[in-house]
């Protein structure tokens, strides 16, 4: 008999309406959509070969690695529209050490990041210390690091780019952790029963699947679970939804901010490493916008821009569809100078599907 | 706790401290030459970088106070107020771009009629300097330097090519493009690309296996420039299918020298910088003056002259 009694404050719900209620599950579907339209207009064209699939989650993956943390930012309820001038920064913070004072790439490396963090930092402080708006204090951080930048990177150089971190990289033990390939093996092995393409000269269309990709998923994984398993993921929701709540329940709000402003700022030197070491040149330039497409890919993901909701793995599938978009008309043969139209509309026509699928879901609990 | 005034009273003494600064470098000596540059090249830009070192060296040099303003984004009211700004200012001498004719005609001939001597270097061209009263113009003709980059393309017969357009909507390397298709002869289409070197790159591989009978890629500058040369070393056409690129980098006469690129066009734009500078400081203390245009560019770099550049671009002069 006592085993009939339930409490009543708790609600049995199935797997099936829980699965529907998950924050990814509008940008899961959002993506399918925009994966069936390619599939019709460029299906044939080599969009979906090994070389292509690879094309676009390398954009994908560079632009993830920024979303995961963003969104858990964003889900603690601030922006951080410092990141695109951080990745221009961190570039040249690694470049110039290395090229023009001798430091050795790991170094420079260790020194990026730990710099990088400590902006972070500073951006975190000025949030929760002078209580401004961080759209405010990190659209100032924008403009800062830009200048910051550009001035040491002409003072310094007497140009804008700094180019031969290649040759200084190619023994250096921390190389291939940013620009490396992975499953070389399996890939050449796939080539040669036939599942993979071959280029003109014979070897495999693809080398090996670019180790940004595997950087995307394991951030993403690990900020899910951050999210969704541990106290402080608990802390980020509660510091998102109801700020002056939480602190009275004792969680420590400032502190789960300043932790991921500091998280943000590295995912920049991390896309700074992987952009500077896969292309052996750093640039002021660098970074324009990732402010904005992070932000654009967190939304699309399901993160409400309000704070309190979201997910890191819709991220994930925001960055996808980004990327997909990015290079999918290239395959279309559409004239390119359609190219924003299109890439705007589809930006919208999926975070619509995404917020109806989503409506649908949560009307059906 | 915190305090807003703790804030505040840092950020006003950081305030008077700039101001302070901006006026002890606008007391300087009167009778030295005052060299202004309003430009719509953002600094931060590789190719405007080298104007820059132009003129600096330029100054260092000469004894000769040089400044560089430039709109933080390509917007053409500002860059008219801020020649309105320096006109007021007086300078002994001022060098603008004039990217849009339409916006800046007014304030380079109010400039003009203030009897500040103007030279115009990069856009605009000589004809509508001399229109605007300016005293001479240099720089590379982009569209001419297009069509010379054609005919040497056809010259190879070449006739599949597409230009990669890493910043669409500026007109000069709209230019390019168009010069590029009249020396061919034939249709170009044009790659519209991005600045992010990671999506340029796949960008010109999604082009060239959707467009796989294309022979040459004419990139219109170093950002379009290295990215294409990942994208054909990638895909396992490096040297097979041709490029070419306008501006300099060396990472670009490093391509060339290994036989990757065809060559690089090079508007010598550090003469821009430099030139104007010792011209006004002329003007000033002798009335001298050239009396023509003075064309920069363009200037082929190739594989026999590429590697001789190398240093030089590493410094920002090439």
């Amino acid at each position: 008999m006592v085993s009939e009694i339930r409490d009543e404050r708790v609600r049995s719900v199935s797997r099936l309406s829980r699965l529907l209620s998950r924050p990814e599950l509008g940008a899961a579907a959002g993506t399918v959509l925009v994966f069936v339209f390619f599939a019709v207009t460029a299906g044939s064209s080599g969009l979906f070969s090994a070389k292509g699939i690879v094309n676009f989650l390398e954009v994908s993956a560079q632009l993830g690695i920024l979303a995961a943390p963003v969104a858990l930012l964003m889900i603690a309820g601030e922006f951080d529209l410092s990141v695109g001038s951080m990745i221009g920064f961190a570039g040249i913070l690694i470049a110039i050490p290395s090229v023009f004072w001798g430091w050795p790439i790991w170094l420079s490396l260790l020194f990026t990041f730990a710099v990088c963090g400590g902006i972070g930092a500073l951006n975190g402080l000025a949030v929760v210390r002078t209580g401004l708006p961080s759209f405010i204090v990190t659209l100032g951080s924008l403009f800062m690091l830009r200048g910051l930048t550009l001035g040491l990177t002409r003072g310094i150089s007497g140009r804008t780019q700094v180019s031969g971190v290649h040759e200084l990289a190619l023994h250096d033990p921390l190389n291939s952790l940013f620009s490396g390939q992975v499953f070389s093996g399996l890939i050449a092995w796939l080539s040669d029963i036939g599942l993979i393409g071959k280029r003109a000269d014979g070897l495999p269309s693809i080398s090996g699947i670019p180790v940004s990709i595997v950087w995307w998923i394991v951030l993403t994984l690990a900020c899910t679970w951050l999210l969704t398993r541990s106290r402080f993921g608990n802390w980020i929701f509660a510091a998102g939804g109801e700020a002056n709540a939480a602190r009275n329940l004792g969680v420590p709000v400032a502190r789960t901010k300043i932790t991921l402003f500091i998280m943000t700022a590295l995912a920049a030197a991390l896309f700074a490493a992987i952009q500077v070491l896969v292309t052996g040149s750093a640039d002021t330039l660098r970074g324009t916008q990732k402010e904005f497409e992070a932000i654009i890919a967190v939304v699309i993901g399901g993160t409400l821009l309000t704070g309190g909701y979201g997910s890191a793995i819709g991220a994930m599938f925001g960055a996808l569809i980004f990327g997909v978009v990015q290079m999918g008309i290239f395959y279309t043969g559409i004239d390119t100078d359609w190219f924003k139209l299109f890439m705007g509309a589809m930006m919208v026509i999926a975070v619509l599907f995404n917020s109806y699928v989503r409506n649908r879901a949560m009307r059906s609990r | 706790m915190f305090s807003l005034a703790k804030l505040i009273k840092p950020a006003l003494g950081l305030l008077a401290g700039f101001t302070m600064m901006a006026a002890a470098t606008t007391l300087a000596a009167a009778d030295e030459t005052r060299v202004v540059f309003v430009t719509h090249g953002q600094s931060g830009d590789p190719y405007w970088s080298v104007v820059k070192n132009g003129m600096d060296d330029a100054a260092k040099t000469l004894g000769v106070k040089a400044e560089y303003l430039a709109p933080e984004t390509f917007d053409m009211a500002k860059m008219g107020q801020m020649i309105d700004a320096i006109t007021a200012s007086k300078p002994d001498g001022m060098v603008v771009s004039i990217p849009d004719a339409a916006a800046l005609s007014t304030p380079v001939k109010n400039a003009v009629a203030a009897g500040i001597p103007v030279i115009v270097i990069d856009s605009g061209g000589s004809k509508l300097t001399h229109d605007l009263g300016g005293l001479l113009f240099m720089g590379q003709d982009e569209f001419q330097a297009g069509v010379m980059a054609g005919e040497r393309i056809k010259a190879l017969g070449l006739t599949k090519a597409v230009c990669a357009n890493h910043e669409v909507g500026n007109s000069s390397l709209d230019d390019r493009c168009a010069g590029f298709a009249k020396g061919l002869g034939v249709d170009v289409p044009v790659m519209n690309g991005v600045i992010d070197p990671t999506e340029m790159k796949n960008r010109v591989i999604a082009y060239m296996t959707a467009h796989a009978d294309t022979q040459f890629i004419l990139a219109v500058g170093a950002s379009g420039a290295e990215p294409t040369l990942a994208a054909l070393d990638e895909l396992g056409l490096a040297g097979k299918v041709k490029t070419g690129t306008f501006d300099l980098s060396p990472t670009i006469l490093q391509a060339v020298v290994a036989g990757k690129m065809e060559w690089g066009i090079d508007a010598q734009q550090y003469a821009m910088g430099y030139i104007p500078v010792a011209m006004f400081d002329l003007w000033k203390k002798y009335k001298i003056m050239p009396i023509a245009d003075y064309p920069t560019g363009p200037g082929f770099v190739t594989k026999d002259t590429a590697a001789s550049v190398i240093e030089l671009s590493k410094l920002g002069k090439r």
